[in-house]
């Protein structure tokens, strides 16, 4: 009997875990007021996780672009229409690969830091310290990382699309000799703003929502101790990398 | 006689079936310096837990100022917690704030004060504890007796009526001990606080304080001013009170 009975209590902790951060998340944001503290400590957040990524993000993003064209102009040459390759490479990277790949990267770079950094404040009794000064952490510490992850990820989206693009001309153009009038009129006439553009940011800002509220939930309840931060560190990546994905299934079957 | 500013009554507390604090009763007079003292894991902290309300005890009761914190709702709780300063046992300085905003928190949290005023009051603050000339440097270029005296000035800045000290002398020199311990004499009496510190240091608490309780084995075995404890005939408050190793409180760690 009590072996059932702790099964299914394994079994009901993820949705009870699932309900903990649902309630973590109104908590979050219920304290969004238009206040100068809050606007501050935002756009802090958002240079240190945003801003501090853009370098990966450029690189990886010229590097897709590459590749993406590469293997792009591979197939189409088989089927005579290599001169599509910059509406292939723009519709990959705008619905999908541009919200999906930076979201992973923020994930591993930002995530990863953020749920450390909030850990960190636990096991150094500073979470405590601003409770006993009366301050909400939840709204001092949680709240201005969360909405920084909100507007990070689809400025570096943006910021790894161009990149993307920017390496795919270089490659297509410059390497293989494609027409560039060719590349950019089919580029510019393929790609939707609506369903193609406007679908990649929606998709980003709730990535950027999902990943942003795993790690301060992580962070903020991560075990005071040196292995309690690296526990919380792990799960962040790998929880917000696989609802990543998910939520991308998800929201492309309602967005085609 | 005066209403005692802080009076607990009869409380229990218990974690899992261990029992942590049984039936202990406390009045702590206004504007004394009251020293909770017993041998490592006796609960001390548990008691300053229980005081400023992150803990709820399972029966008894903790008046502040005639109010049972354990009754408070959340908005109350955090009202009451800015009338009470607390100095966590390694400090507790936000690692990302420089000393100047680490003083400067509970006063943009709290009030409406210019920077002007911010800046007069945390400078003066910091002059009452000797670092007027540390203001811009980091928690982490600090030293362990400076980490603590900043601690000290940030918890006093709200002028609150009582500060709770947890171990404010461990892991300090004794020329950094008694410094901090002169410290919280001075703030003491120039504010009219009542200051509470949960200590095993007999030494420095029998100059410093003007009351002591003294805990064991889950129970306030004694109380009385610290030259009267110190020639007590009660076996283990003469054990404690004077080092002695052989005597009814064991080395050994009771079984859970």
């Amino acid at each position: 009997m009590p072996k059932d009975r702790s099964k299914r209590r394994n079994l009901l902790r993820p949705i009870a875990e699932a309900g903990h951060c649902g309630v973590f998340l109104i908590r979050m944001l219920a304290g969004i007021r238009l206040e100068r503290g809050l606007l501050i400590s935002t756009l802090q957040q958002t240079y240190m996780i945003g801003a501090r990524s853009l370098v990966i993000i450029m690189i990886c993003g010229f590097f897709v672009g590459m590749v993406l064209s590469l293997q792009s102009i591979n197939a189409l040459q088989q089927f005579g229409a290599s001169d599509q390759v910059s509406l292939l490479v723009g519709k990959s990277l705008f619905r999908e690969l541009g919200p999906v790949l930076t979201a992973l990267l923020f994930a591993g770079r930002a995530g990863t830091s953020i749920a450390a950094e909030i850990g960190l404040m636990k096991a150094t009794s500073q979470i405590e310290a601003m409770q006993l000064m009366a301050i909400d952490p939840v709204q001092r510490i949680a709240l201005p990382r969360f909405l920084a992850g909100v507007i990070s990820v689809p400025l570096l989206t943006a910021l790894f699309n161009a990149f993307a693009i920017m390496g795919a001309v270089i490659f297509s153009v410059g390497v293989m000799g494609l027409d560039p009038g060719v590349f950019w009129s089919k580029l510019q006439t393929g790609i939707l703003f609506g369903k193609d553009f406007m679908g990649g940011v929606w998709k980003s800002v709730v990535f950027g929502g999902i990943i942003s509220l795993i790690a301060v939930f992580f962070g903020y309840y991560a075990k005071p101790t040196g292995e309690g931060v690296g526990t919380a560190t792990t799960q962040t990546v790998v929880l917000s990398s696989v609802l990543v994905l998910i939520f991308d299934f998800i929201m492309t079957s309602f967005l085609i | 006689m005066q209403d005692p500013i802080i009076r607990i009554s009869n409380l229990v507390y218990r974690r899992g079936t261990n029992i942590i604090l049984d039936d202990v009763s406390m009045d702590i007079k206004r504007g004394s310096i009251v020293a909770i003292m017993g041998p490592s894991g006796v609960g001390k902290t548990t008691i300053l837990r229980l005081i400023s309300g992150q803990l709820h005890p399972n029966h008894g009761s903790v008046e502040i100022n005639g109010q049972h914190i354990s009754k408070l709702s959340h908005h109350e709780l955090y009202r009451c917690r800015e009338d009470i300063g607390v100095l966590l046992q390694n400090g507790a300085l936000f690692t990302d704030l420089t000393v100047f905003e680490n003083i400067a928190t509970p006063l943009r949290e709290h009030t409406d004060l210019s920077e002007e005023e911010i800046k007069d009051r945390v400078m003066a603050k910091l002059e009452s504890v000797g670092l007027a000339n540390t203001s811009d440097l980091m928690p982490h270029s600090l030293s362990g007796g400076m980490a603590r005296r900043v601690a000290l000035a940030r918890a006093v800045i709200m002028n609150p009526k009582i500060v709770l000290f947890d171990e404010p002398m461990t892991g300090l020199d004794p020329i950094a001990m008694s410094t901090v311990a002169r410290l919280i004499k001075k703030t003491n009496d120039n504010l009219g606080l009542t200051s509470v510190i949960v200590t095993h240091n007999v030494v420095q608490m029998t100059k410093l304080v003007d009351y002591c309780f003294v805990l064991a084995g889950s129970k306030l075995i004694a109380e009385g001013s610290p030259q009267a404890l110190m020639h007590s005939s009660e076996p283990a408050v003469d054990q404690f009170m004077n080092g002695r190793v052989e005597g009814p409180l064991s080395f050994n760690s009771p079984k859970p």
